[in-house]
């Protein structure tokens, strides 16, 4: 008998409306299409809970957001959760009270945290309201995608 | 005299940003003052211009854990404006709509952010590794909320499928049975809630609170009603103005509000308790009376269980929705545009939220005006904190810390609404 399709899912977090911080859905947005069966893109806003959700029952997720640490725009940084605690990502831009890395490690606690776990994170430049993606974090976006293409094949 | 200042960078599980200033002096509190220094945000004038039918979807961004009331209030008041009166099975739906979002914002704040500070974990995440199967049901509980938001609203954050007049699509009976089966799961997760949370244990700090909600004949109050007060306050929503008064502070961004005659006063869920306790349902009354709490309360630190007796009331009450539930003809009344003003006022999880607006012969907004719940309890949450921080004076910083911040999550103040949150200084001499 087979084994059913595993469950793969690539969430792009972040705020189209605010600058870098869209570069999570921009992410999603260029790998739609171009996944193979059983991975699911999705973009998602990055409130805890309700992401909480989407590493629950999945073989595998990959989760790209931006992030502010001090590196120069467009830096991509790349964490194991299953490794690694993650840092705290002050950088994501959502006004909720709890993150992405709030989810991950709530996950981590309950013991639900997907067999495989990774998380994107993109330098941001700058969150102005309206604004569009910087340019190096544009470039960004076309290395990583070719990254995470790579990385689920 | 030497001056110790204790700084936090930011304070955890509250929503926004902003500061809290306390100044101890001889071993008396001067001072405790919630600086908000998030830039203004302008929606009032942003809404002016635009169309009457906007305003729901406009307000909505207000707030991403509380949009429901922003479009509640905005759609009432525009109806009010335009002379219509929406009832029946649109009615309906609109306080099943608010039952969802006070379950889903209501269960976030009991389990994630404020349950920690009760059981002496720095976060939600530190009390999931010892409490795995509580936190499970406090966010199994949120998701109902979720999925009634979903449903009505047309998905979960920022709900796209509501309008001036009613809805853009309303429910079949058999969509909203599956949710029933949820909801009646959620139930009794809400009855383990309040037993849970009775079960902490609370400072004796009751206050002298001047509370303030909306009072409707026969519900537990969500869409409209009066606005009562216990020092005898009754007005209609119309009359807000004449009693309230919003105003500059020069140590803050957000507006404060006070009553015209008697200063500060206290919005949601206490104050919502205990001036309808007599309206909720018989088990929601039931458990908050197991729970050791009286007809009404008035210890901010106690907000927690009436939350969750909340979270009890709005399952009960989304499910007798449902029960009673026939689909509408139509999804919406009709509207014609016209000049006029229209006044609503609703209950946000966190409290009276109002909306005024004057509307031009073809309909654009000319003039808006939103007081969210967060502004209006300001003044109380500094309040609180003069009074209770004398007693803990005593206390490392560190400890005395703890306690400030639970004093101000005992509000789950939405700073992003009244506009961001928070550092803390303490400053002793």
């Amino acid at each position: 008998m087979l084994d059913p399709m595993p469950c793969r899912r690539i969430i792009g977090l972040g705020n189209r409306g605010r600058g870098d911080d869209a570069v999570g859905r921009m992410v999603a947005a260029g790998l739609r299409g171009r996944v193979p069966e059983g991975v699911h893109v999705i973009e998602h806003d990055g409130e805890s809970a309700g992401l909480l959700e989407y590493l629950y029952g999945a073989d595998a997720v990959y989760l790209v957001d931006a992030a502010v640490s001090g590196a120069a725009p467009g830096t991509i940084r790349r964490f194991d959760v299953l490794e690694e605690m993650l840092p705290a990502l002050p950088g994501s831009a959502s006004t909720h009270a709890l993150g992405l890395a709030e989810a991950v490690e709530l996950a981590r606690a309950l013991g639900q945290l997907p067999a495989r776990c990774f998380v994107y994170v993109v330098e941001a430049g700058s969150f102005e309201v309206g604004a569009r993606l910087s340019p190096a974090v544009a470039t960004a976006v076309d290395t990583l995608t070719a990254r995470i293409l790579e990385d689920i094949r | 005299m030497t001056h110790k200042t204790i700084k936090v960078n930011y304070l955890a599980r509250v929503e926004g940003e902003g500061a809290l200033r306390v100044t101890v002096r001889d071993g008396v509190v001067r001072a405790a003052e919630l600086r908000i220094f998030e830039p203004p945000r302008f929606f009032e004038a942003l809404l002016r211009g635009r169309a009457f039918a906007e305003a729901p979807d406009i307000t909505a961004r207000i707030c991403g854990i509380c949009p429901v009331a922003y479009q509640m209030s905005a759609v009432h008041a525009m109806e009010n404006a335009l002379d219509v009166h929406v009832d029946g099975p649109l009615r309906a739906l609109r306080r099943l709509l608010y039952c969802g979002e006070w379950i889903e914002s209501h269960a976030l704040h009991i389990y994630l952010l404020h349950a920690p500070d009760f059981l002496g974990y720095a976060g939600a995440i530190d009390m999931a590794r010892d409490h795995p199967e509580t936190v499970r049901r406090g966010l199994a509980l949120k998701k109902v909320g979720n999925a009634v938001l979903s449903l009505l609203g047309g998905r979960e954050v920022h709900p796209i499928n509501v309008r001036v007049g009613g809805f853009y699509r309303t429910p079949t009976p058999q969509e909203l049975a599956p949710l029933a089966e949820n909801l009646r799961r959620a139930r009794e997760a809400a009855l383990e809630t309040v037993r849970w949370t009775a079960g902490f244990d609370f400072p004796d700090c009751n206050r002298d609170y001047e509370l303030v909600a909306l009072r409707h004949p026969q519900e537990y109050p969500f869409n409209e009603g009066r606005i009562v007060s216990n020092r005898g306050l009754d007005i209609s929503v119309a009359e807000y103005n004449r009693h309230f008064v919003e105003e500059h502070i020069a140590h803050s961004t957000a507006l404060h509000s006070r009553l015209r005659e008697r200063n500060r006063y206290l919005v949601g869920p206490l104050a919502r308790y205990s001036l309808n306790h007599d309206r909720l349902s018989p088990l929601a009354r039931e458990a908050a009376a197991e729970a050791g709490l009286g007809p009404s309360c008035t210890n901010p630190f106690q907000s927690i269980i009436v939350r969750s007796v909340e979270v009890l009331y709005a399952c009960d009450e989304a499910l007798r929705i449902i029960e009673h539930y026939q689909e509408p003809e139509r999804a919406a009344v009709e509207l014609r545009p016209c000049a006029g003003v229209g006044y609503s006022a609703t209950e946000a999880p966190r409290g009276l939220l109002f909306h005024r607006y004057r509307l031009n012969g073809d309909g654009t907004i000319a003039e808006a005006q939103i007081v969210p719940p967060t502004a209006q309890n300001q003044p109380s949450i500094e309040e609180d904190l003069k009074t209770f921080i004398g007693d803990w004076l005593e206390l490392p910083d560190a400890a005395l810390r703890e306690r400030c911040e639970q004093t101000v999550r005992n509000y789950d103040p939405c700073i992003s609404c009244a506009t961001h949150f928070l550092n803390l200084e303490i400053d002793r001499a």
